[in-house]
Formats: C-alpha cells, sequence, structure tokens
C-alpha cells in the first residue's frame, strides 16, 4: 500500500509511460493526445463551419475512450492516490517564486496563485488560464503533436519534425518561465 | 443499450479506457501533471521531468526499433508503423513555440488537461474550453498558416 500512497521516483515514470506508448500501439493505435481536441471540435459541430472539421469522429472512439480513462485515472488518483501533494523542490525554486509573489510553494501539485477558485473567476487568472489553454491547441495541432506525440512517440521513432517541435516546445517554455511569468505575477 | 454496461465492457476498444485510467494514475503519481515540475523543468533547476521524459523517450526507442524490425506485431498481428509527422520548419517550430508558452504559463501539456480536472475541476475546465477553441481556430486558419 505504501508504494500507491508514496509520490513515485523519476525513474518508474519513464519506464510506465514507455510502457503506456507500447500498449497503445500494440492495441493498433497510434500513442498521442492532441488531437482529441480537433475531435472535440468536430463532436461540438464544427464542421459546419470549416471543412477542416468534416471527419467521423466515431472512427477516433478509441481516443475518446482513452480520454475518459484520463479523466476517471485523474480523479481516483486525486481522490485516493496523492494523500501527499508536496512537490520536493530545489531551494532555488522556492526562493524564486516566492520572490516573484507565490505562497506555499511546492506544498501541492498546483499553485493557488493560478489555479485556486477566487483567482480562476478573476478576470486576470480568467485570461491567463484561457489564453493558455488556446495556445496549447493552437500550438499542438499546428506543430502536428504535443508531448506525448512529439517529445516521446516522434523522437523515440527518430522523426526530425518532431525534434523541431521539442525545440520549439523549450523556446516556448523558456520565454514564459524565464519572462512572461515574472511579468504577470 | 448505450447505457448498458455490458454493451460498453463489450467494446472492442474498451481497453483504451484503462490505458487512460492507468497513464493518468503514472502522470499524477510521478508528479508529472504539476505545474511547480514543469517550471522548474524549464529553468532548468530539476533533473525530475528530463529523466521522466528523457527515460521514456530511451525505452520507447527500444520498442520503436522492435515494432521497425517487425518483432513485435500489434494484436492483430499487423506491422506497427507510427505515423509520420508532417514536414515543415515554421509549422513545427513556431507551433512549438507556441505551445510551450501556453504549456510554461499553464503548467498543463494535452493528456495532463483530462487528469487536472480530477484534482482542480474549474481550471482544468478552462484550459480544456481553451485547447478547444485553440484548435478550432487551427482547423479554420490551416490553408493559410505558412508551413
Amino acid at each position: 500500500m505504501d508504494f500507491l500512497l508514496e509520490p513515485w521516483p523519476w525513474f518508474i515514470g519513464g519506464p510506465l509511460i514507455a510502457l503506456s506508448l507500447f500498449l497503445y500501439f500494440y492495441f493498433g493505435q497510434n500513442f498521442g493526445a492532441s488531437t482529441n481536441f480537433e475531435t472535440l471540435c468536430t463532436m461540438a459541430g464544427a464542421g459546419k463551419v470549416s471543412d477542416y472539421f468534416k471527419k467521423d469522429w466515431k472512427q477516433r472512439d478509441f481516443a475518446l475512450l482513452f480520454v475518459m480513462g484520463l479523466i476517471i485515472g485523474g480523479f481516483i488518483s486525486a481522490y485516493f492516490l496523492v494523500p501527499n501533494p508536496a512537490i520536493d523542490l530545489n531551494p532555488t525554486t522556492v526562493e524564486e517564486l516566492t520572490d516573484i509573489g507565490f505562497s506555499n510553494v511546492g506544498e501541492t501539485y498546483f499553485p493557488a496563485e493560478i489555479f485556486s477558485d477566487d483567482v480562476v473567476f478573476s478576470l486576470k487568472g480568467f485570461l491567463i488560464l484561457i489564453l493558455s489553454g488556446v495556445l496549447i491547441g493552437f500550438g499542438t495541432r499546428y506543430a502536428g503533436g504535443c508531448t506525448s506525440g512529439h517529445a516521446i512517440t516522434g523522437l523515440s521513432s527518430l522523426q526530425f519534425p518532431s525534434l523541431l517541435a521539442v525545440i520549439g516546445f523549450f523556446i516556448g517554455g523558456i520565454i514564459a518561465t524565464w519572462f512572461i511569468i515574472p511579468i504577470i505575477f | 443499450m448505450v447505457y448498458n454496461p455490458n454493451y460498453i465492457l463489450g467494446m472492442k476498444n474498451i481497453k483504451f479506457l484503462f490505458l487512460g485510467i492507468f497513464f493518468a494514475i503514472v502522470l499524477s503519481k510521478t508528479q508529472a501533471i504539476s505545474w511547480y515540475r514543469f517550471y522548474e523543468m524549464f529553468k532548468f533547476q530539476s533533473f525530475h521531468m528530463f529523466g521522466i521524459i528523457g527515460g521514456a523517450v530511451v525505452i520507447s526507442m527500444i520498442f520503436m526499433q522492435l515494432f521497425k524490425k517487425g518483432i513485435i506485431k500489434d494484436n492483430n498481428g499487423n506491422k506497427i508503423v507510427p505515423k509520420q509527422k508532417k514536414k515543415g520548419f515554421i509549422r513545427t517550430v513556431l507551433g512549438g513555440t507556441f505551445f510551450g508558452l501556453g504549456w510554461g504559463i499553464s503548467g498543463a501539456c494535452a493528456a495532463p488537461i483530462f487528469v487536472i480536472l480530477g484534482f482542480k475541476l474549474m481550471p482544468a475546465l478552462i484550459l480544456l474550453v481553451g485547447a478547444i477553441l485553440g484548435a478550432f481556430f487551427y482547423g479554420l486558419l490551416s490553408k493559410k498558416l505558412p508551413n
């Protein structure tokens, strides 16, 4: 039981993610997550606005079941499997975030400064999340994949476009964390 | 019929539901959905996420070689061939940069958004609506964007 309740170290994560990729391919499908944003557009009726979304979403029932599993797994984890959400952060990280006004840094998975209810329902907090979401949806579809599809599937199958995409991910992530976060907080 | 559990459990692809649950638990337990973990990754202040992603890539490479040589086939006996990614310097680097910006600020990439719904329902819903809108904007503009 202890193993289920303690945080898992990084060297468990890599092999188990690779196992998930393996099973996804073994079950006959291409591993990835971000195509689902398009599928959800199609299901919401986006095909009426643009031919791009005129696709048969029922052919992606496997991916929608995977997404349902992600949601169920998230609730199971949140309610039963993460009794101690503290993150063992580098003291430099804690100090830096505290300096720009974050409180209780690393005590839970998600900082209250972005994820608490009163922040989410403020204009600034809402805009931070919705615009991040738009960047994630737009960027992954333009680039043709996300962390699963490009960084893991693409890099491991030695595809050059995925290397370029991962370089892009880091350019964006570095701009966000080094420059944008200190400005908006 | 859809509401009959036997109907759902009898579906050919139901295994993907269980795979999704497993994947979500792996991401949650290894803290790979935590905002802080991605912040420290992009600031190069911790090895944790590099270890997870790097480890996943290295082990997946071995699987990919076994797929390529046909040593492991899928459960229908077909050869496993990963889809070829779309080529194009601008689309991959610029699209990747947009995604990286959203990921760096919100600490969420595509799969974790769905997992975070269980932890932080409202913020994750807003992220998800944003991501669906973003994919919609991409679809509208896809023919006009440089490759």
